[in-house]
């Protein structure tokens, strides 16, 4: 059942892609939006489809030219033809109880060592790092999107008392460090030169390619992040192993 | 039973045709930077075109061979040569035991392709044998080849060949296929009514020159800076191979084989699919001359350049089954 009519708009990504955009800015409903369709490609794929990767606002869709040219009508050209497959079934509605959503506990250790940016933050916002912890625990995450790095999470939306821009220069950031950047909250789970204010690492290893699946977490997944020492994250990083 | 680096280069990985089916975890998909190089090379030597091979850059690895092979090389010209002798790219060639294989000079191009007849057992990581740096799997090992790494044969090579010298087989691949155009072709990204009327027409009518912060990631190019007329925000959304992004200090960045899964920069243009591999051959201190072009033409080029290809296979699948049967 929708509430409203979501809005959309196709275009083409290049000549071997195709984005559906549903609005520029971050919202939960839109994004819910992106995941029931995302959900609904995997499985209902077109002929010549590759794969479909959802970000915030828009579900954007790599495909095969060639395969789709032998599928397709010369008629239209191979954008054409995709397009009009998308249409067909952005026109089928999808059932919101589609997507079950994951609850996730996150550990974090906020010491200083680990939250390099934890006391510049704190200071900027005029608050003390004990509240930076809590409001940072104190809410529920959704995961809007993985990007930018091998399950990297964006997450959203940490409460305007932490919210805080990127930084302008990209630093050398430790695997597992936990950051903010705007509202967005994430996790880096690689060693990656990055511009987010770390103010926490994890433990756990939120990617590992010898995992069958080697994300720790997925599109639309809640996350909880709770504090813990650094005995407990010394602990909780050997099972990790 | 192996190809063993005797030296190492800079930049050697082993790619296919990339990682697909995983870009919503972040995963990227890599690959060959040149897949038409690969293709060709791989078709040389009776592989399926999107067999694992070894891409180069220069200065590229020395090897040597503990049994007999049947190899080619592509893409770039690195001025190659085996046991000292100058060796052509696009043959293919049947090297014998204890036979080194040696690149002396980038004479053009970017990336060299060596393709082994049978292919090479490599790392299968989610469905790829492409090199994944920053995951540190597929491949060999996730890693850039090294001295000592001995890269196995999934395949002897068994035709019984009549001398001890290496051999050049006598046809080359003819990698010409019609596309004509100097520049690389483009079409407007979904941001390209961002730039002001002055970028748009600086973008097409000024060349660009690679800078040396170019990578299997990306190139960064120098020009003019282009304005744009906006300053809102993109939300992160998903980019591809060959997007063209604005960045803050109006320079721009070309989206290569490494590129992230997704990107928040205005994505101005895209290079089209039939031009990557021209681009891929390109490298620091080139220069590029983007012209824009429609939907259709860039779809009916790849088709085009996917026929050649296909008459390439059949005729490298022809000349090696009547050299080795004569």
């Amino acid at each position: 059942m929708h509430s409203s009519i979501i809005r959309y708009r196709i275009f083409p990504l290049g000549d071997s892609a195709i984005t559906i955009d549903f609005g520029n800015c971050i919202d939960e409903t839109l994004n819910k939006e992106v995941i029931r369709r995302f959900n609904q490609l995997q499985q209902q794929p077109f002929p010549g489809m590759i794969e479909a990767v959802p970000a915030y606002n828009s579900l954007t869709i790599h495909y095969d030219m060639v395969a789709v040219r032998k599928k397709g009508t010369d008629a239209l050209t191979i954008f054409q033809w995709v397009e009009q497959q998308l249409l067909e079934r952005l026109e089928q509605p999808v059932e919101h109880s589609a997507t079950k959503e994951r609850y996730m506990k996150i550990s974090v250790c906020y010491e200083k060592e680990f939250a390099p940016d934890i006391e510049q933050l704190a200071a900027i916002k005029n608050i003390s790092v004990e509240e930076v912890i809590q409001f940072h625990t104190s809410k529920t995450y959704k995961v809007y999107m993985l990007g930018f790095l091998p399950g990297f999470t964006y997450m959203g939306e940490v409460d305007e008392k932490i919210a805080i821009p990127r930084k302008p220069q990209p630093v050398n950031i430790v695997a597992g460090s936990v950051g903010i950047a705007g509202k967005q909250t994430g996790i880096y789970p690689l060693a990656s030169p990055g511009g987010w204010q770390i103010i926490g690492r994890t433990p756990l290893k939120l990617f590992d390619a010898k995992r069958d699946e080697p994300t720790l977490l997925r599109v639309g997944d809640l996350v909880q992040f709770y504090p813990v020492t650094k005995k407990e994250f010394e602990e909780i990083k050997i099972t990790e192993l | 039973m192996s190809l063993k680096v005797i030296k190492s280069g800079i930049l050697d990985t082993i790619q296919d045709n990339g990682r697909y089916g995983n870009q919503h975890l972040g995963i990227n998909p890599a690959g060959a930077m040149d897949k038409y190089a690969m293709q060709v090379t791989n078709m040389l030597v009776g592989n399926k075109p999107g067999e694992a091979i070894i891409e180069m850059h220069f200065p590229a690895a020395v090897f040597m061979f503990t049994q007999p092979a049947l190899i080619a090389l592509g893409g770039a010209d690195f001025s190659a040569s085996i046991n000292g002798e100058p060796v052509p790219k696009l043959h293919a060639i049947v090297v014998g035991k204890n036979d080194v294989l040696q690149f002396h000079k980038p004479v053009n191009g970017a990336r060299v392709y060596l393709a082994v007849g049978g292919g090479l057992v490599a790392d299968n990581w989610m469905n790829s044998y492409s090199t994944h740096l920053k995951a540190k799997a597929g491949g060999y090992q996730g890693r850039n080849l090294r001295k000592d790494d001995e890269l196995l044969l999934r395949q002897p090579f068994s035709v019984s060949v009549q001398r001890e010298e290496f051999i050049v087989l006598p046809w080359q691949a003819d990698t010409k296929w019609s596309d004509d155009s100097k520049e690389i072709l483009i079409l407007p990204g979904n941001e390209w009514g961002r730039l002001t009327t002055e970028s748009k027409e600086n973008f097409t009518m000024t060349s660009f020159v690679i800078t040396q912060q170019s990578d299997r990631m990306g190139y960064r190019l120098n020009n003019i800076p282009l304005h744009s007329i906006t300053n809102e925000e993109v939300v992160s959304s998903a980019v591809s191979f060959g997007t063209i992004q604005l960045l803050p200090d109006g320079g721009l960045i070309v989206l290569m084989a490494d590129h992230q899964t997704t990107g928040g920069y205005p994505r101005v243009a895209h290079v089209i699919s039939a031009h990557h591999s021209k681009l891929a051959q390109m490298k620091a201190g080139d220069k590029i001359q983007f012209r824009l072009t429609d939907q259709q033409t860039a779809e009916e080029l790849l088709i085009k350049q996917q026929q050649h290809l296909l008459q390439l296979q059949n005729a490298c699948t022809f000349r090696l089954q009547q050299y080795f049967n004569k």
